[in-house]
């Protein structure tokens, strides 16, 4: 633990530095890190202008509107959006259990859209760093890099992704923003022409998917211990899993386990969300850090997304993605894995995962049948709740007789892993940056620490070199040291 | 004797009868003009002039405006256009138009005429009033951030249901859409889902309640072809289905 760094103890005096905003990640935050005049680092912190604003503004909406309306929250992942709404919609208009054909389609639909954001991510935003190193000239360091010296991993992303949101269209009507859930089920099945359309590359994604696995075992492999010590410490994972304990990404009941594997509940109802789990406001962030109430406040922060799910899960459903899962579990003799660049390597089993599932559901003539939606008797309270790309995301309405939506509380994966990001980037000042003089290279050890978490912050990623970076180095006296400026191109300049 | 007197629009002969307004005559030949407060079956209400037209060198409403021997009429021209775009303009900041999560998208005659007359931004500034959804009815919402006072309700309410369940109420710029009941909602009016009104509004303010996005998105009446064709145009052209 590295709590000493969250605050200085004085932090008058001390140099300020500012990375902002981070490139690479979606969204816009800043990490924040006090020096002293010996480099020696005091505070780190992640700051992030999370827009909450969705919550006030879908009060007093119909909610027949939400799966639709709530989606444009994010352009990243908005069918995780779109689907946590439609669930929370299900329990609103009293559905207890899906058509088969609803739930199929809208599984089929989440691993579309899991397996199009982790190529994304690993691909474009990620293997740049592990493929090139943290410290690699960062004119290199980028996708066109990865294009340029491994064009076919490139192509293979690019294909994966481009798979993925078509059997986002296929089953959305349309590759973002579309519309296929609804409360109680979906408004459309799929026709027999679009099921031989995509099963046509199905078991090309599967191949590539094991090649990606592959790819990032091998990379972590390569210097096992480094890659444990980089951003890693020990937390308690939450996730859904299955009602066998098996790895689960859209339905079922929430599991937490502590470092060393014991759990803390497990099968718990996600109706009960908010006894289970509390937010914490600190006065220096915008985004709350949730906890796990049983574990208290102090020691029950925990992280979701792969690296959580992978450690959860009792095994995977499908045989190739259990196959790497043995493996992965291995690395620390079957205690939860806890490095932080684990995370990519999980992300890769589960997108394996998610094109063997999307082959076995394609497979399955439900997808065709006609009975989409199931409604009882209407509630007023409705929690819906789904593994996102990066972790588990709640969407809870509370309507009023009328149908409108009176209150809205929505926890985003980002927001749990808010306090492990934390954690991940004062680990590597600590060991990394601390009694030196920055650079380019050391900072983005912060920004690979981070993007292992693949976090959402809600729109930057994706212009991958494009971002523009500001680095500030000022002297205790308030006047500006030195100034590094990454331009759109992607070249990095001191300026004063 | 073949004497039906006729007009010319845009280069085409259009017959009329006697009393018969432009924008009726052309849409019996086929040609569309556009309009949102304006329905065929409705005595005229000429309040959103989105048919103004070019007659003789004056702009005036096809929906209002008799037409007459020999008159020429120009109606799908730049200059009519760029006029009709800047009222649907005012019409869109006026209310709030979340087309994204409106219910009626891809099938709403305001977006439609919008996309038809080539309207790409909203152009003003958005007023964002703050404007209540009143979903008291067991059937139906109305959403006045939609309403844009076309009065097609109120008519249907007053003509034909016999009701009188709508209103306008205020002036200019405050003008807004009532209901007749003792409270102002449409739950204690003697309003009904079978009832004309129900079936009239030209944007999503009256929906029906608890349906949300069950048309997907592609298979909405003007997702495929434009108001043009698909609208009241084609009704009006009997036995042809909107292929001309
Ligand atoms: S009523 Fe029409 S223009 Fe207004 S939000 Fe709905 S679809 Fe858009």
């Amino acid at each position: 633990m590295t709590d000493r760094l969250e605050t200085a103890a004085n932090p008058e005096g001390l140099n300020r530095v500012v990375i902002e905003p981070l490139t690479r990640v979606e969204g816009h935050g800043k990490v924040t890190l006090l020096q002293d005049d010996d480099h020696h680092i005091h505070q780190v912190r992640l700051h992030i202008a999370e827009f909450r604003g969705f919550e006030k503004f879908i009060q007093g909406r119909p909610y027949w509107e939400l799966p639709v309306l709530v989606q444009r929250l994010c352009g990243i992942c908005p069918v995780s959006h779109h689907l946590a709404a439609a669930k929370a919609t299900d329990a609103l208009v009293g559905c207890e259990a899906l058509t088969p054909t609803a739930e199929k389609i809208r599984r089929l639909m989440h691993y579309g859209q899991v397996l199009q954001s982790h190529a994304l991510h690993f691909f474009h935003l990620s293997s740049p760093d592990l493929l090139f190193g943290f410290d690699d000239d960062i004119a290199h360091r980028n996708i066109f890099g990865v294009i340029e010296d491994y064009p076919e991993i490139a192509r293979q992303g690019v294909l994966l992704r481009k798979f993925g949101q078509e059997v986002i269209r296929v089953t959305a009507g349309k590759r973002i923003h579309g519309t296929g859930a609804i409360p109680g089920g979906v408004n459309k099945p799929v026709s027999g022409e679009e099921r031989d359309y995509l099963l046509a590359d199905v078991r090309q994604m599967i191949e590539w998917g094991q090649q990606a696995v592959e790819l990032t075992r091998r990379i972590f492999m390569e210097s096992p211990d480094y890659h444990r010590e980089f951003a890693g410490f020990d937390s308690n994972m939450l996730s859904l899993v299955a009602q066998d304990g098996a790895f689960e990404l859209y339905h079922g009941g929430l599991r937490a386990l502590d470092e060393n594997g014991a759990t803390l509940f497990d099968h718990a109802d996600c109706q009960d969300y908010d006894r289970l789990l509390h937010e914490e406001v600190r006065s220096w962030s915008y985004m709350k850090f949730p906890f796990i109430v049983k574990a208290g406040q102090r020691d029950g922060w925990y992280r979701v997304g792969p690296l959580a799910r992978v450690n959860n899960a009792d095994y995977f459903p499908t045989p190739l993605a259990e196959q790497e899962a043995q493996s992965f579990r291995e690395l620390d003799a079957g205690r939860p894995v806890q490095a932080s660049l684990a995370y990519h390597w999980a992300r890769m089993i589960e997108l394996l995962y998610c094109a063997e599932a999307i082959g076995i559901l394609l497979e399955d003539d439900d997808i065709s049948g006609t009975e989409l939606v199931r409604r009882g008797e209407m509630q007023h309270r409705g929690v819906g709740v789904i593994e996102a790309p990066r972790g588990t995301l709640f969407h809870h309405y509370e309507i009023n007789d009328d149908g409108l939506v009176e209150k809205a509380n929505l926890i985003v994966s980002t927001t749990h892993n808010n306090q492990a990001m934390n954690e991940a980037i004062r680990q590597v000042a600590n060991r990394y940056l601390d009694g030196k003089e920055l650079n380019e290279g050391l900072l983005n050890h912060i920004e690979v620490a981070i993007r292992a978490y693949d976090p959402c912050l809600s729109c930057a990623t994706h212009a991958l070199g494009k971002m523009p970076l500001e680095v500030r180095l000022v002297s205790s006296g308030g006047e500006l040291v030195d100034r590094l400026v990454k331009s759109p191109a992607g070249e990095v300049a001191h300026g004063s | 004797m073949n004497t039906r007197k006729t007009f010319r629009m845009d280069g085409r002969t259009i017959p009329f009868e006697d009393g018969q307004s432009i924008i009726d005559a052309a849409l019996a030949a086929g040609e569309y003009i556009p309009h949102l407060c304006h329905n065929p079956e409705f005595t005229p209400h000429g309040s959103c002039r989105v048919c103004t037209v070019d007659v003789d060198g004056r702009m005036v409403s096809a929906c209002t405006q008799p037409a007459a021997e020999g008159q020429q009429v120009v109606n799908n021209s730049d200059p009519v256009n760029h006029y009709r775009r800047r009222l649907l303009q005012m019409l869109f900041v006026e209310g709030n138009h979340v087309c994204p999560g409106c219910e009626k998208s891809g099938a709403c005659q305001l977006q439609a005429v919008a996309y038809y007359t080539g309207m790409l931004a909203p152009h003003f500034t958005h007023f964002f009033p703050r404007r209540e959804v009143d979903a008291s009815h067991p059937d139906t919402v109305i959403d006045f951030n939609r309403c844009i006072l076309c009065e097609l309700c109120v008519r249907a309410s007053r003509d034909v249901d016999g009701k009188n369940v709508f209103s306008i109420s205020g002036r200019g710029i405050q003008s807004r859409l009532i209901i007749n009941s003792n409270t102002g909602r449409l739950g204690d009016s003697d309003y009904d889902r079978a009832d004309k009104a129900a079936s009239v509004c030209p944007v999503g303010a009256i929906l029906p309640k608890h349906q949300g996005y069950e048309v997907p998105i592609g298979e909405r009446l003007y997702d495929q072809r434009p108001i043009s064709v698909v609208g009241d145009v084609a009704q009006a052209k009997q036995g042809d289905n909107g292929d001309g």
